[in-house]
């Protein structure tokens, strides 16, 4: 168990360098933020001393490395469009961002996982094709189109929920459904075909066989072990709600991060759109590391292997 | 007349005219169509057949574990220790499944739970079924895999079913079956994925404990050589139906059923040398489209015309040994 936890703790670590070297690199490759910065008016001297300040005279590996360190102490920089440190920005921005990502990813869980035990075990039922039609919906439907409905119908047409913002307790629940939608959808599925499988399994039967009433054996011997397919995509799907939330801040003008990145990349503030982009890794590894532990609490193979 | 009344006191378990239908797309497949047999304290009945000669849909419905639908126990009884289980609740039959009718099942490797401890699965069916304190359940589970030879119990009761290898977890699957004493043991092929050594060694241990405990055990299986190894017994299955049924040395010495006779002859043997093993033509019937008549009738090399009209009578041969063909009467 300590083995497995301390590689996957390891993988983490190689991860966020990998990614920050390549943030490095791009934002090197993007061309000179000098040219930004300075206007048409600005002489060589200007040039040469903004590179001074800005450590552009080092060699690339000094510059890697100063990057490195700043990062480590939180700081990424200055956002050009703000003009103050872009670690203030961000942590502006945080908790709205954690806030949708989280309830979309509740949403996602608490939709998709009863639906799908509850259309594996009565197959063909009612709520089976109920599930059926909630899974096509929201596989297929692009985000961006999805929250649009949602705005005609429960903002516009109804005037139950607002449009955009987050203002009320209630703004959240828009944005936070088309997040989470295909993700729920992409629960139910996953849960009603490990289900399926699992409740075919020999063990089953044996449990049966024990004299395990059918609700203790769905609930303990299956569900547990229906839980591992979802369990997996958990870990793409709590970086991806947390991180992937540009197309939906944008719909709903909600103050996140993904949001702040589209403003960024539209005003050209690099050092602000790679702090974004750190930030958004960093969130991504701690999600899939919470759900590699949680993974080998559920799974005794993975924590012996 | 004393030693009837003995006997008809030791049957625990009396199966009477059993049928279980599936409904299927194509029809309704009698999978088990009418069995009737006896088992007797203490005894072995061997229930022989080819794959889908309706052996294991025999042995789940026993258990009332077939899955409905598209299953359906349509008629019959199974009076189990003086009540008949298919008059049981849902609620009833699980107090009856694993105390009083337990089963071992086919396959070691998968019918063990991956996420739960050994002592976990061992101690469910304890707990499940004697009101008893947590503590006593441990040492019941203990004890049982004690029974079973397993080495080390005390720390096998805290390892995960992937850490065991596939003679030891048949042998938990062999405890869990034994764990509440039951009167009645179906042992499902409980030997097709092991070893040779292995399985005699745990056809010898279920022989032992079986002796220990007077248990009454139903052996499915298509191996013969398990059969006059293990079984008192033996009922031969076809396409749903016991064709034969007699004591192993009537069944080995005086086969009447042209299928029994068939199903011995492809048996290979040891100190015969052939080029090429005996094996019955054709194929079983699919089962839901039956000919009126034996279902055998196709394949057997004595078939006469009566054969393709009736479904031939149950005759007597011997006491205790009958089979059901035209040929007899």
């Amino acid at each position: 168990m300590q083995k497995y936890l301390v590689r996957r703790l390891g993988l983490a670590v190689v991860t966020i360098i990998a990614v920050s070297l390549i943030i490095f690199i791009m934002s090197r490759a993007s061309g000179d933020p000098r040219h930004i910065m300075l206007d048409d008016y600005s002489t060589d001297e200007d040039w040469e001393r903004m590179g001074q300040v800005l450590g552009l005279d080092k060699p690339y590996w000094q510059q890697y490395l100063i990057f490195l360190r700043d990062a480590v102490q939180g700081d990424l920089g200055q956002s050009v469009k703000e003009g103050r440190p872009v670690t203030d920005v961000i942590l502006e921005r945080l908790p709205a961002t954690l806030y949708l990502g989280l309830t979309a990813f509740a949403i996602s869980l608490l939709v998709g996982i009863p639906l799908g035990i509850l259309s594996s075990i009565k197959r063909g039922s009612l709520i089976d094709q109920i599930g059926k039609i909630v899974a096509m919906l929201g596989q297929s439907a692009p985000p961006f189109w999805l929250g649009i409905m949602l705005i005609i119908f429960f903002a516009v047409a109804w005037e139950i929920l607002p449009p955009y913002g987050w203002d009320d307790w209630n703004s959240i629940v828009l944005p936070a459904v088309t997040l989470g939608w295909y993700y729920a959808a992409a629960n139910l599925r996953l849960v009603r075909s490990a289900m399926l499988d699992v409740l075919d399994s020999e063990y089953i039967k044996l449990a049966r066989a024990k004299g395990v009433p059918y609700r203790g054996v769905v609930l303990r011997h299956a569900f547990r072990n229906a839980l591992i397919p979802p369990l997996t995509f958990a870990g793409v799907t709590l970086g991806a709600l947390v991180t992937g939330s540009l197309v939906v801040e944008t719909v709903f003008a909600w103050p996140g991060l993904g949001k702040l990145a589209i403003d960024a990349l539209f005003a050209f503030d690099y050092p602000l759109l790679q702090g974004v982009v750190i930030v958004f890794t960093l969130l991504y590894v701690l999600a899939a590391f919470s759900v590699d532990v949680l993974y080998a609490y559920i799974d005794p193979r993975i924590r012996y292997a | 007349m004393v030693t009837q009344a003995a006997t008809e006191r030791d049957v625990v378990l009396r199966v009477n005219d059993l049928r279980t239908y599936f409904q299927t797309r194509w029809g309704t497949v009698k999978a088990v169509d009418g069995i009737s047999f006896d088992l007797r304290r203490g005894e072995t009945l061997g229930i022989v057949g080819e794959s889908g000669s309706g052996k294991s849909v025999t042995m789940l419905s026993l258990m009332r574990l077939i899955p409905m639908p598209p299953g359906r126990i349509v008629s019959g009884s199974i009076m189990l220790d003086g009540e008949d289980l298919l008059q049981l609740s849902d609620g009833e039959m699980n107090r009856v499944r694993g105390s009083k009718i337990a089963l071992i099942i086919q396959d070691p490797m998968t019918s063990l739970n991956p996420v739960f401890t050994i002592g976990n699965q061992v101690s469910e069916a304890i707990a499940i079924h004697q009101n008893i304190p947590k503590r006593s359940v441990m040492e019941q589970a203990l004890s049982v895999l004690r029974k079973v030879n397993i080495p080390a119990a005390e720390s096998r009761m805290r390892d995960y079913p992937h850490q065991l290898s596939g003679g030891m977890r048949q042998r938990v699957v062999g405890a869990i079956g034994i764990s509440c004493q039951p009167q009645v043991l179906i042992a499902d092929e409980p030997t097709t994925s092991l070893d040779v050594t292995i399985q005699a060694q745990y056809l010898a241990l279920l022989k032992e404990l079986q002796q220990d405990s007077n248990v009454a055990l139903i052996f499915i299986t298509h191996d013969f050589g398990i059969v006059a190894k293990m079984c008192d017994r033996v009922a031969v299955m076809y396409a749903g139906r016991i064709v034969e049924q007699g004591s192993v040395r009537d069944i080995f010495n005086r086969p009447s059923h042209p299928y029994t006779e068939a199903l011995l002859a492809s048996v290979p043997r040891m100190e015969e040398d052939v080029d090429r093993l005996y094996s019955i033509e054709g194929q079983p019937p699919t089962l839901h489209d039956l000919p009126p008549g034996c279902p055998f009738a196709d394949r057997c090399q004595y078939v006469m015309e009566r054969c393709r009209e009736e479904y031939p009578t149950r005759t007597t041969i011997s006491e205790g040994h009958d089979a059901s063909c035209w040929r007899l009467i």
